[in-house]
């Protein structure tokens, strides 16, 4: 028999693992491309397989509410890059969140979240998520006590970004994995505008990350879609704050996730209880188009960061701009946690305000004719949008200016065109 | 005492090398009842082609999981190629007795997730043995196949080679080609 580790088996890097991981040539043709499986259901082999399939006894596929191969493929893909142990794939970043909240919340509950999060976010956890019973109470990343002050019996996890939108703020992990460690809750971090490539949580203590892959995974903008990804890390088992995950399952004649799945049975979970019943499944189509995106991440975030950290310094030196915020800049609050979480790059999106405020900002939205104006984030182009009067619109101005989107702020996510190209279109837009 | 070889990592051509060559596998602490792991992995493992004998004197002579169960592992008249345990940790030493006195000897002593033991693993390597613990082989058949795939599940395996089906079933799969390690 071989040694049991002999040392010699290698890990792939991270491109390879972008390219590679998850996929295999097709059994029955051998397509090398993933297939898009652009089908409902999928027959049995009979009466025992379907029985075997509908008990979690044995691996495979009944129906794409549920899984789906083509979806498979950027499941696994997804958790490789993450160094997680399974994730799943839902219809977007949002439906992600959904899904994460409804396994780990019950009403009643209470949840810790980062007030410098995508306008979305904030709107999901103040309406939304309060209709269920799970209630917010908000944190101040920058003051680290505030998420230990805000903990109390009925907390049952902590939601941060680990590249806050819109501002690019960089968030203390580490430092807020012990404060959840030592509350005995999970860690959630929403990876979206950092990716695998910039920034892996799971390698500083988060327990769940969620993306919209929407985003700089898919890379894009052509289709919308979500992961939650299981850290494998987190103690379910026997704890009985978090049942769907520890307690036998009356679905699954009396199985218990935790003991069945061991460290990913969270991810199990997710797709066997929540997605299966409250159904926002990915379209194969989708998950193909952000699989053939995810094959190029290395060099499109390495673009990315090279012009963004580019647009942010031409902006930094220009007599129009009032104050830029981008982790990559030496002089930012964020610059000494972006070296530590985010090393290879502050990634693609920062704010600025300008000195005319709020019209100059209205001004420049409409004169640039290369960067789009639209509501996203991680696309190939660049874009712009004023956050105050559309993303974070909803909050009221105290809330906008605590999530870094006052009236004045003007957010870009920079794309992979010639920076020269890019410099020349604000440039213009800029000039009075 | 010595130190065991380390269980915390185990290479993949370790895991593959006992699975492609284990050809029957006694499951002992197969329970009662659907909902039990050790039912899962005792249909899984002969649905693809592993001769199972689950080991439960509460059951012996019924039929578990569509397989004969026996009472304990010296009932079982064939020779057993590896032992998988669903025991409590302390529990494990006095299986390893009675996998000790079999003739011939399993070549494979194999704890589940969870079940640990260093002492048992030292005797049974001692012994001659082959030992692995904290894992399932469903899941680590699931992994090396990519059949755990199917559940977006994170098999850590990389491979441009077609994936051969498993006899006539449209979702099982061989396990993997053997993966050459450039080195």
């Amino acid at each position: 028999m071989d040694k049991p580790n002999s040392g010699g088996e290698r890990t792939p890097g991270f491109s390879t693992l972008s390219v590679h991981a998850g996929a295999q040539p097709d059994p029955t043709t051998g397509a090398r491309a993933t297939p898009i499986y652009q089908t409902t259901s999928f027959v049995f082999d009979d009466v025992e397989h379907a029985a075997q399939l509908f008990g979690l006894q044995t691996f495979g596929n009944i129906y794409t509410r549920i899984g789906n191969p083509t979806c498979n493929v950027l499941e696994e893909r997804v958790a490789a890059l993450e160094g997680g142990t399974a994730a799943l794939s839902v219809a977007s970043g949002h439906a992600a969140q959904v899904n994460v909240f409804h396994l780990l919340m019950t009403p009643g509950d209470e949840f810790v979240a980062a007030k410098k999060l995508y306008g979305g976010s904030i709107n999901q956890f103040n309406h939304s998520f309060k209709s269920f019973g799970w209630n917010v109470r908000w944190a101040d990343p920058d003051d680290l006590s505030t998420f230990e002050k805000a903990i109390t019996p009925k907390t049952k996890l902590i939601f941060i970004e680990s590249i806050a939108n819109p501002g690019g703020i960089v968030t203390d992990i580490e430092a807020i994995a012990k404060i959840a460690k030592k509350a005995n809750i999970p860690l959630v971090v929403d990876n979206t505008l950092a990716t695998p490539y910039l920034c892996r949580p799971f390698e500083f203590g988060a327990d769940i990350i969620v993306h919209s892959a929407t985003k700089f995974l898919g890379g894009h903008g052509n289709s919308i879609g979500g992961l939650l990804v299981d850290g494998g890390k987190f103690n379910w088992a026997g704890d009985d704050r978090y049942p769907m995950i520890s307690k036998p399952r009356p679905e699954y004649q009396g199985i218990v996730m935790a003991e069945t799945f061991g460290n990913f049975a969270f991810a199990i979970a997710a797709r066997t209880l929540t997605l299966r019943d409250l159904g926002a499944a990915l379209s194969p189509f989708n998950a193909f188009l952000i699989i053939t995106g995810i094959e190029t991440l290395p060099l499109r975030m390495q673009k990315h960061c090279e012009n963004a950290l580019a647009v942010a310094k031409f902006l930094a030196g220009h007599n129009a701009v009032k104050w830029v915020s981008y982790a990559g800049l030496p002089s930012d609050a964020s610059y000494k946690l972006a070296q530590k979480y985010t090393p290879k790059g502050a990634g693609a999106v920062l704010t600025f305000g300008l000195k005319g405020g709020f019209e100059a900002g209205v001004k420049l939205v409409s004169d640039v004719q290369l960067f789009s104006h639209l509501a996203n984030i991680g696309d190939t182009r660049s874009l712009i949008i004023h956050p105050a009067s559309t993303t974070h619109r909803q909050l009221n101005d105290e809330q906008k200016v605590a999530a870094g989107a006052g009236p004045d702020v003007v957010r870009l996510s920079v794309g992979i065109e010639d920076i020269e190209d890019l410099i020349a279109d604000l440039d213009q837009g800029l000039a009075t | 005492m010595g130190r065991s070889l380390n269980h915390e990592r185990y290479d993949d051509a370790f895991i593959r090398g006992i699975l492609d060559t284990v050809k029957t596998v006694a499951v002992v602490g197969a329970s009662q009842g659907d909902d039990k792991p050790s039912m899962f992995v005792v249909k899984y493992l002969s649905d693809r082609g592993y001769r199972v004998f689950p080991i439960n004197p509460g059951r012996a002579g019924q039929f578990v999981a569509g397989v004969k169960a026996y009472a304990k592992l010296a009932d079982v008249s064939e020779p057993i190629d590896m032992v998988d345990v669903f025991r409590r940790s302390d529990a494990v030493p006095e299986v390893l007795d009675e996998v000790l006195a079999l003739s011939p000897r399993p070549r494979v002593f194999w704890m589940q997730l969870g079940v640990k033991n260093e002492e048992a693993a030292l005797r049974a390597e001692a012994a001659g043995m082959t030992v692995v613990m904290n894992r399932c082989p469903k899941i680590e058949y699931g992994r090396l196949s990519r059949e755990i795939g199917w559940v977006g599940v994170n098999t850590r395996t990389l491979s441009s080679k077609k994936p051969q089906r498993l006899g006539a079933g449209v979702q099982r799969l061989q396990l993997g080609p053997r993966v050459k390690s450039p080195r």
